[in-house]
């Protein structure tokens, strides 16, 4: 049993030494210093570059508008769901919400390329729909769940004696979920927030598909970026094994992977001190 | 009265935001089923595809979807469960436990890509296994067993502890215990939990995009070291590398439908057996 | 049974309702202004689900419905149109177990004032100030004003829920067995609250203590399972009650 309990342990070892692994020839040719820089172009007759600010602006960029939009729908969708809905309601619309984190990202992905990018293009009136935006609001989309859910839980393990308390005062429900219980849940929907980040900046099938795919700096989000997730999935297929350009998508793929640990650690600090409580 | 008008307005509003997200769920589901229908009949479920996937049926693709979810399943299923018992039944408080609950968590969260890049480097090239069944499966694997260890370790944990303790009080062994008055009550609940995480392994695309996944490949596989279609990655490549995207517009309805359509049997039937076994099973 | 013409509170034919199970059976009751009422009576009796009518707190509940009608100061408090939240500004309650926001002890106190439009700094100040004061837990806190509440005692959260109610300015308090979860010392300090703050308010207090009903209330009602069995004069009840279910009760004979 606890041979099959250190899986995990061993699984996240075996998934950094092999990014490692692949990753280490680039250090000696042509250095790491060839990293930050803000030419990508992989691919080239004169001299390849593998600078990754711009996919690392481009996931910033995504991850950024992504957010802004997960917030306020998550949040008030989750007070919603666990403070105002009827019971009925509640029983049909959490099943409906984990439907969604069922559909796979290649399905939303498609409809936003036949559907939404069309959209947005003809609403700003642009050149292309493959935008940051098209692809932030998908991801957002998909992330919704991950915010609900969790920030449902915080806010419904909010103790009732404060509500009461708070309505018996003589506030209405609405000051008493605005003053008190969001409030309490604070941490809890905090961490929601990071871990649906998490998610946002690591989807790879929907912005390779919706966002344009152009690896140049932009903070426009009516601009086509490319991020680095889409980066390794598009260009893994064409290189060659071995070569500079193979070893720099495994560089794209262990900053990532740091990001997105760095994000779940603190926001799993964030949830246990909020359990604590 | 005026502040519970203005109250109103608010819940109101409240719920107009989280009606919306429902009904654009519900707009992408309406708009794949309506325009996906028409492509579905038995040809393209059970015919190949033909002319580089322009015209024919999807079958290699379902079938290599099949049998990489059901690769995942051999392998993180045990995996998992062992876990789950481990971590909920034996072990203690400590640096190891500690150890394993942060890897947990850290796998959870590496991005579906990086384990691609993860199955390439270890499975394809390292092992020697190519672009096969054998190195998508086993990367899926790894990529669910989080949500498998997480959600087993829930049911069992929702088995209450009169039932260990009778049990030991008895003067049985602890395997004894929780093989007998421990597993068959948490059973359900680890099913339904690992439902979930196959749900999510059929519908991924990333990992497999470096591991296994064959562009154009009208047959089916006749090994574990074959390469096979999929259905996540067929619906890729139509939508964006087809030189007649346009053209195939159907086809990609039609996949994305079945696609989904798999998808939504591993969800509904993991949320009604949730349902269904909290309601039976009551303590 | 007594009978007042000054009745602050009349309840008349209520019967209360969680789905169909029936908790309350035809209560009539009256009640004095500015005196202090005991609510007795084991546990399950209704004295609790009886104590939440006045402040409408069992419309949180779901499934729960009555028959009857609550009058205070004349007005039917369940009638079609009454302000719910003017009602609570006007009866204000503390619960059993301590319930402190996690929040600083004044923005403990000055919550009910703050969501009911008090903005200014100073006004909120002197209100917190004498809240607290009544509640006589000034002198404890008021070096820790910015403190969270969740760091004081049981005794002093205690008081500090009674001193956010006050600073709502209320004419009725409801005390729901205040301080079932206090250890002697703390519990002689709210009962001798509760006995300057009779002066200014009406008091009705839900309690499982005889010592304590005898010795903080004026009047003293009797509840078994759902019914009003006997009410009058505190002295009378504990001295000489004319029932014998009271008798019982009230000296330990019962089941």
């Amino acid at each position: 049993m606890s041979i099959a309990a250190s899986a995990s342990i061993i699984i996240v070892f075996l998934i950094f030494i092999f990014l490692l692994k692949e990753a280490i020839p680039f250090i000696s040719n042509p250095g790491l210093n060839e990293l930050f820089s803000s030419n990508w172009i992989p691919v080239s007759f004169q001299k390849e570059q593998f600078g990754i600010y711009p996919l690392i602006s481009g996931s910033v960029l995504v991850t950024v508008i992504a957010t802004v939009l997960l917030i306020p729908f998550g949040v008030i969708a989750a007070v919603y769901i666990s403070e105002i809905a009827l019971g009925f309601e509640k029983e049909i619309l959490k099943p409906f919400i984990e439907i969604l984190a069922g559909i796979p990202s290649v399905v939303i992905g498609f409809f936003g390329l036949v559907v939404l990018s069309p959209i947005i293009k003809g609403l700003f009136n642009l050149n292309t729909g493959l935008t940051a935006l098209t692809g932030a609001v998908l991801l957002a989309l998909m992330a919704i769940p991950t915010v609900i859910t969790i920030s449902e839980d915080a806010i419904r393990s909010v103790p009732k004696s404060y509500k009461e308390a708070s309505l018996a005062l003589g506030a209405s429900r609405l000051q008493t979920i605005f003053r008190i219980t969001v409030p309490a849940a604070l941490p809890g929907i905090i961490a929601a927030i990071m871990l649906g980040m998490g998610r946002v900046i690591g989807e790879t099938m929907v912005v390779l598909m919706v966002t344009g795919n152009a690896a140049k700096i932009s903070w426009n989000p009516f601009d086509s970026v490319r991020t680095m997730t889409a980066t390794i999935a598009a260009e893994m297929g064409e290189v060659a094994i071995g070569s500079t350009h193979y070893s720099a998508l495994f560089w794209v793929g262990i900053i990532l992977m740091i990001i997105t640990f760095g994000l779940n650690i603190v926001a799993q600090k964030v949830l246990k001190k909020y359990q604590m409580r | 009265m005026k502040k519970s008008i203005s109250e109103n307005s608010v819940f109101w509003a409240v719920r107009f935001i989280t009606y919306s997200i429902v009904a654009i769920i519900g707009y992408i589901i309406f708009d794949i089923v309506i325009k996906g229908l028409p492509t579905i009949n038995l040809e393209f479920i059970t015919g190949f595809p033909r002319s580089s996937g322009s015209e024919g049926g999807i079958l290699p693709a379902i079938v290599g979807t099949v049998y990489l979810v059901f690769g995942a399943i051999l392998v993180s299923l045990p995996l998992g469960m062992a876990s789950a018992i481990y971590l909920s039944e034996y072990a203690k408080q400590g640096r190891f436990t500690r150890m394993i609950r942060l890897a947990i968590v850290t796998l959870a969260g590496v991005p579906s890509i990086v384990f691609g890049l993860f199955g390439l480097g270890l499975f394809v090239i390292f092992l020697g296994f190519g672009a096969s069944i054998i190195s998508g499966s086993f990367t899926l694997a790894f990529m669910i067993l989080p949500t498998i260890i997480v959600s087993s370790e829930e049911a069992l944990q929702a088995v209450p502890k009169s039932n260990r303790e009778g049990s030991l009080a008895l003067g049985a062994t602890e395997w004894q215990t929780i093989y007998k008055n421990v597993l068959p009550y948490a059973l359900p609940g680890m099913f339904t939990g690992s439902i979930l995480g196959v749900g999510r392994a059929a519908g991924e695309t990333a990992p497999i995009l470096l591991t296994v996944a064959a562009f154009f490949l009208p047959r089916l596989p006749s090994s574990i070291f074959d390469q096979v279609m999929a259905l996540p990655y067929h619906l890729y490549i139509l939508a964006t590398q087809h030189p007649e995207a346009e053209k195939v517009l159907p086809l990609q309805y039609g996949t994305a439908l079945v696609l989904l359509i798999l998808v939504l049997i591993f969800n509904l039937a993991a949320i009604f057996l949730r349902s269904y076994f909290r309601k039976k099973y009551k303590w | 049974m007594v009978n007042f013409n000054d009745s602050k509170i009349t309840v008349e034919n209520l019967n209360f309702y969680y789905g169909k199970v029936q908790a309350l059976f035809d209560i009539n009751m009256k009640i004095s202004e500015k005196k202090v009422t005991a609510l007795i009576g084991p546990s399950g009796c209704g004295k609790s689900t009886f104590l939440r009518m006045f402040n409408r707190m069992n419309d949180i509940i779901d499934g729960t419905h009555h028959t009857g009608s609550v009058l205070i100061d004349n007005r039917d408090i369940y009638k079609d149109g009454i302000d719910i939240v003017a009602l609570r500004k006007k009866v204000g309650m503390v619960f059993q177990k301590s319930n402190p926001f996690p929040k600083s002890v004044f923005d403990n106190a000055a919550y009910g004032p703050r969501i009911h439009g008090v903005k200014d700094k100073a006004n909120l100040y002197e209100i917190v100030e004498k809240s607290l004061k009544d509640a006589a837990i000034w002198n404890e806190v008021k070096d820790r004003l910015d403190e969270n509440a969740m760091g004081l005692s049981g005794g002093q959260q205690q008081r500090l829920c009674i001193a956010r109610a006050l600073a709502v300015e209320p004419e009725i308090l409801l005390m729901d067995e205040p301080a079932s979860a206090l250890d002697p010392k703390s519990t002689a300090r709210i009962e001798d609250l509760i006995g300057t703050l009779k002066q200014k308010y009406t008091i009705i207090i839900v309690t499982h203590n005889m010592q304590q009903a005898s010795r903080v209330s004026d009047y003293t009602a009797f509840f078994y399972e759902g019914k009003l069995i006997e009410y009058d004069y505190t002295d009378k009840i504990f001295r000489n009650p004319e029932i014998k279910q009271t008798e019982d009760y009230i000296t330990g004979r019962f089941g």
